[in-house]
This record gives structure tokens, C-alpha cells and sequence, in this order.
């Protein structure tokens, strides 16, 4: 081969798609140095102030940033609390015990799920789930036992409790999804050997299957993770977008801020004033760092699961 | 009965109620969709512009048309680059460690939340031009489409089996003729449904349309300007709290969740059907 001369067309199409390829790698890392450059203003004038800071006022000058992120941490990790333990159930119904007809309507409903355009979770949060939420559930926790602080009064409807709940819906068909695909990945002599010994279906699962997948189901529950802190429309419309949590009201019935709502209805307006434009932008960088790390966290996860499998 | 049969029955009881429990919010999206949206479809939904604030009547045509523009263009930038970098990884990145710079990189774009791609247009096209346009919109949602089309174009090119290419070098054809007109023939199935459901995906996608194409009462008047969207038009109305355009837009989900789930039920029975490569 090196001898032969490689005609135009074949240069073409190699060149072509090394191009595409080194463009792309490009504006990964442009995207990257354009975040960096525009958080400089902010990071030399607010410091570490825009990490743990609490008050955010533009006009007066102070962009403290932690409701946000302790928002965006707390949602993220609350839902995937709630999502984790159905995901393992979901998972376990469908390679232990469900037929193949209810198989094939588990994924089907997993796919529809993750196919719903995040505005439209967004929708039904905001006008359907909102009031039921407030009269049925959180008014009336509030009543019994809102002497406990995180479940005290007033309930709003529209609060981090709400955003937590929609974005368990959001994640759990992904953990599932990949979960499934996981657990259905154990040798089968492995099961067939607990079997021959009188094993009941959940103890194979228990001692064999989980075990197994254990660290599949961890890249899994990162993924999850990862896509619960970027999620934005959802988010914006039902979280309440205020400053109110954890400060003012450690409740979790209180409207919140994440960085993506905070993101999502400050920054258009935010140019024709330099810091809270860079103060913002920073945010996102903070997000960006965060998303990065758990998604290349669960690929490495989920190469070594592959690779041992 | 002994405790480990017992244990058996309520692992099983559990998992079953609640594997079918997670249909619920399937069932009740939909049915709330349809129920509410109904109400709003009627001729003048899908042909009149929106009336002002206040009005009743009027329509939503300029936001499906902006959405189908900005769609368009996104296609035109996205798959083009998903499948050129999807043949380079799987025909000509023999280095490795050129491989796993873009593959790592490709894998990394997926996972930037995509309010990020938003404010990066924002920021590098929006604030250049000086107003909202719908090109940025095209740049930022291409930026969602090139991970899977790339990755459809991967696995699909490297899934066709070596006797294939094999008996093609042995007829001696030029590596660009494999490349084209053998492997990636046999693999397109694999990057049409990729680019398809990438396309569903974007179709939903309001966060980077925020900060560029925004918002528009009128028709679409030209790609580098501001224009209305399906996705932000249900934002925007579902946030304004006044009744009449929160039931236009639960009309205008209707309308976008029956195009993202036609397109999601479509690729998956064809591709379901089809097996093989």
C-alpha cells in the first residue's frame, strides 16, 4: 500500500473526514476557552464569592452563586435518590420475571419517556401537577409535620420538591434503560449454577445478578445524575425561580433556583451589565466542569464493565 | 410458606407494581396533552399567525414553520459532520490516540448540558451580529446532532462484516469506493434512523433557542433573523399565565409531542423490523 499513490478522490474523502473530525474536536474545545475567557471578569471580581456567596443582586453589585448550585445539587441527587431504587425495580421485574410481550411494552414506554421534549414535562408540571401537588401532598405534610423544618409551610406548589419529582420521571427510564441492558449482561452459567442449587429467583439476583452489575448500575445512576443538573426547561418552569431556598426556608416545598434556571432567565438580559454577564457565564462553566467529569466518570465506569463482561 | 418463598413473592410484587406504575406518567402526559390541547386545534391554529396579547383567536403556523426552518438547518450543518467524523473514526483514525482525542471529544459534546450550547451561540454568534437569529439556533442544535449521527455512522460502518470488505479490496477498487459506495451503502439504514431520531431530539430541544433564535409574532423573515419556534411559542405562552395562550400552547405540545412520538415509534419499528447490520 505505501508505495501506491493515493488517487484524488480517495485523498478527498479521507481529508474530507479528517476535516469534519478536527472541526468538531475544534469547537469542543472553543466552546471550552470561550466560557473560560468570558468568566474572567468574573472570577477576578467576585472570587469566591460566586461559589458561596447567597445574595444575588445585579444592581448592587453582588452575584453569590450557592442557592444556585446547591439547588441544581440537591434537585439532581434527590430525584436520582427517588429514581435509583424504581430504576433496580424496573430492572429486576424485566430480566427476572416479566414475560416477553411485557417486555417489549416496558422498553416501549421507557423509550416514549425519554422521547418527551423536556418543555412539555415542563407544561404539565407547571398547570397540571403544580396544584395537585400543593393541595394533596404538600399543604397537607406541612400540617402534620411541618414543625420538622425542610417539610414547614407555606407550600407553594411550584418548588424544589416539584422540580425533584419531574426530573425522577426524566431519569429513570435512562438509569432503567442502561440497567437493564447491564443485568441481562450476567454470565448465564453463573444463574443457571444458582438455580441447580434450589435458588429462588430473587436470591440469583441478590448474590449473582447484582453483584454482577453493580458497577454497571453506578455508571448508570452517574448518567442519570449527569443529565438531572443540565436539565433546564423542566426545571425553569416549575421550580419557582427565587433565592427563597435553602436560606430564607430550608423547606422543600419553597421555590428554588438551579444553575440552569438561573442560567435560563437571567442571561439574554444580562448583557448590558459586563459582571452579571460574566458572573453567569462562570455558572455555566461550574455546571460544564460538573457535567464533564460524571459523564467521562461513567464512561470509564462503563468501558471497564464492558471490557470485563 | 418459609421466609425465602415469602421473600420471593414480595420482590415479585413489588418489581411488578412498580414496572407498571411508570406507564402512569406516560398515560397521564398524553391523555393531559391531548385533553387540553384539543380545545385549541382548529384551521386557524395551524394557519394565522398568533394574536396579540389580550386577543383571542389567532394561530401558531409561523412557529411550526420556524420550528421546521430551524430544524432544517440544523440538519443541513449537523449530520453532514455526524457522518463525516462517524466514517473518519471507523475507516481511517488507525492512530489511536487521534481516535480517542475525537471520540472523547465527540462523547464530551453530548454530555454538555444544552442550555451551554445556547449561551456559546449566544455568545459567539448573537452577541457578533448584534440580534437574535435563527443561524445560531441551526449552529447550536447541530452541536446536539453530531454526537449520534456520528456514533450511528461508527457503530453502523464497523458492524459490516470484514468478508464484505474483503471481497471488495480483492476486486480491487479504490479505498474511497469501499468507503462510499460498499461499507457506508450497507450502514445507511444505521445513520437514518441515528439522524432521524437526532432530528426527533432536536425538535424538543427550547433551552438553546432561548438565547438565539428567540421569539417572533411574525412569519419567519429570513434565516439570519429572529425567529418563532413550536418549543419557546410553549414556553413562552405556558409562562404568560393568561388562559387563552396557556391553552394555545398546550394545543402547540399537542402538536410537538405527536411529531417527536411519530417519529420515536416510526424509527423504532423499522429498525426493529429490519435486524441484520
Amino acid at each position: 500500500m505505501g508505495q501506491k499513490i493515493p488517487s484524488f478522490l480517495d485523498s478527498a474523502v479521507k481529508y474530507g473526514a479528517l476535516a469534519a473530525s478536527i472541526s468538531v474536536v475544534g469547537i469542543f474545545f472553543f466552546l471550552f476557552l470561550t466560557l473560560f475567557s468570558n468568566s474572567i471578569p468574573s472570577i477576578t471580581l467576585n472570587g469566591i464569592d460566586l461559589l458561596l456567596g447567597r445574595v444575588w443582586n445585579p444592581n448592587g453589585g453582588a452575584f453569590g452563586g450557592l442557592p444556585a448550585i446547591l439547588g441544581t445539587l440537591f434537585s439532581s441527587l434527590f430525584s436520582l435518590g427517588l429514581a435509583l431504587p424504581l430504576s433496580m425495580s424496573i430492572s429486576i421485574y424485566y430480566t427476572e420475571y416479566a414475560p416477553t410481550r411485557i417486555r417489549s411494552i416496558i422498553s416501549t414506554v421507557m423509550d416514549l419517556l425519554a422521547a418527551i421534549p423536556s418543555v412539555i414535562y415542563g407544561i404539565w408540571g407547571l398547570w397540571t401537577i403544580s396544584p395537585l401537588l400543593k393541595t394533596n401532598v404538600e399543604e397537607p405534610i406541612a400540617a402534620t409535620i411541618g414543625f420538622i423544618p425542610i417539610f414547614s409551610g407555606p407550600a407553594y406548589g411550584l418548588s424544589i420538591f416539584l422540580a425533584s419529582l419531574v426530573l425522577t420521571i426524566m431519569i429513570t427510564p435512562i438509569i432503567s434503560s442502561l440497567s437493564i441492558e447491564i443485568f441481562s449482561r450476567t454470565p448465564m452459567h453463573l444463574r443457571e449454577g444458582m438455580f441447580a442449587l434450589g435458588a429462588t429467583r430473587w436470591e440469583v439476583c441478590r448474590k449473582v445478578v447484582i453483584p454482577f452489575a453493580k458497577r454497571g448500575v453506578i455508571a448508570a445512576a452517574i448518567l442519570g445524575l449527569g443529565r438531572a443538573l443540565g436539565e433546564t426547561m423542566a426545571v425553569t418552569m416549575v421550580i419557582g425561580n427565587s433565592y427563597i431556598w435553602p436560606f430564607s426556608s430550608v423547606s422543600i416545598f419553597s421555590p428554588a433556583h438551579t444553575i440552569t434556571s438561573k442560567v435560563a432567565s437571567e442571561f439574554p438580559e444580562s448583557v448590558s451589565n459586563a459582571i452579571q454577564f460574566s458572573s453567569l457565564t462562570e455558572l455555566a462553566l461550574v455546571l460544564l466542569v460538573i457535567s464533564l467529569s460524571i459523564n467521562l466518570g461513567a464512561d470509564l465506569l462503563l468501558k471497564r464493565v464492558k471490557g470485563g463482561g | 410458606m418459609d421466609s425465602r418463598k415469602a421473600k420471593e413473592l414480595l420482590v415479585r410484587a413489588v418489581t411488578t407494581f412498580v414496572s407498571l406504575s411508570v406507564a402512569i406518567p406516560l398515560l397521564w402526559i398524553v391523555a393531559d396533552v391531548v385533553i387540553k390541547g384539543l380545545p385549541a386545534i382548529n384551521f386557524e391554529f395551524f394557519t394565522s399567525l398568533p394574536a396579540p396579547f389580550g386577543e383571542t383567536g389567532g394561530g401558531v403556523a409561523n412557529a411550526v414553520l420556524g420550528t421546521l426552518v430551524i430544524n432544517a438547518m440544523s440538519s443541513l450543518i449537523g449530520i453532514p459532520l455526524g457522518v463525516l467524523t462517524g466514517i473518519y473514526q471507523s475507516e481511517y483514525s488507525g492512530e489511536k490516540r487521534i481516535y480517542s482525542l475525537i471520540r472523547t471529544s465527540i462523547d464530551s459534546l453530548a454530555g454538555v448540558p444544552s442550555i451551554i450550547l445556547g449561551l456559546f451561540a449566544f455568545t459567539i454568534i448573537v452577541m457578533r451580529v448584534g440580534h437574535y437569529t435563527a443561524l445560531a439556533a441551526a449552529f447550536a442544535l447541530a452541536l446536539i446532532m453530531i454526537p449520534p449521527v456520528s456514533k450511528a455512522t461508527e457503530e453502523g460502518m464497523r458492524s459490516v462484516p470484514i468478508e464484505i470488505r474483503e471481497a471488495a479490496i480483492a476486486l480491487g477498487l479504490p479505498k474511497w469506493v469501499i468507503t462510499l459506495k460498499v461499507v457506508f451503502s450497507i450502514a445507511k439504514g444505521s445513520v437514518i434512523t441515528g439522524s432521524l431520531l437526532s432530528f426527533a431530539r432536536i425538535s424538543g430541544e427550547t433551552a438553546p433557542l432561548l438565547f438565539t433564535s428567540l421569539f417572533s409574532y411574525y412569519w419567519p423573515a429570513g434565516i439570519n433573523e429572529p425567529m418563532a419556534s413550536l418549543q419557546v411559542l410553549i414556553y413562552n405562552y405556558a409562562m404568560s399565565g393568561f388562559g387563552e395562550w396557556v391553552t394555545k400552547a398546550w394545543g402547540a405540545s399537542l402538536l410537538l409531542l405527536l411529531i417527536v412520538l411519530m417519529i420515536n415509534t416510526l424509527v423504532r419499528a423499522v429498525s426493529k423490523n429490519k435486524g441484520g447490520y
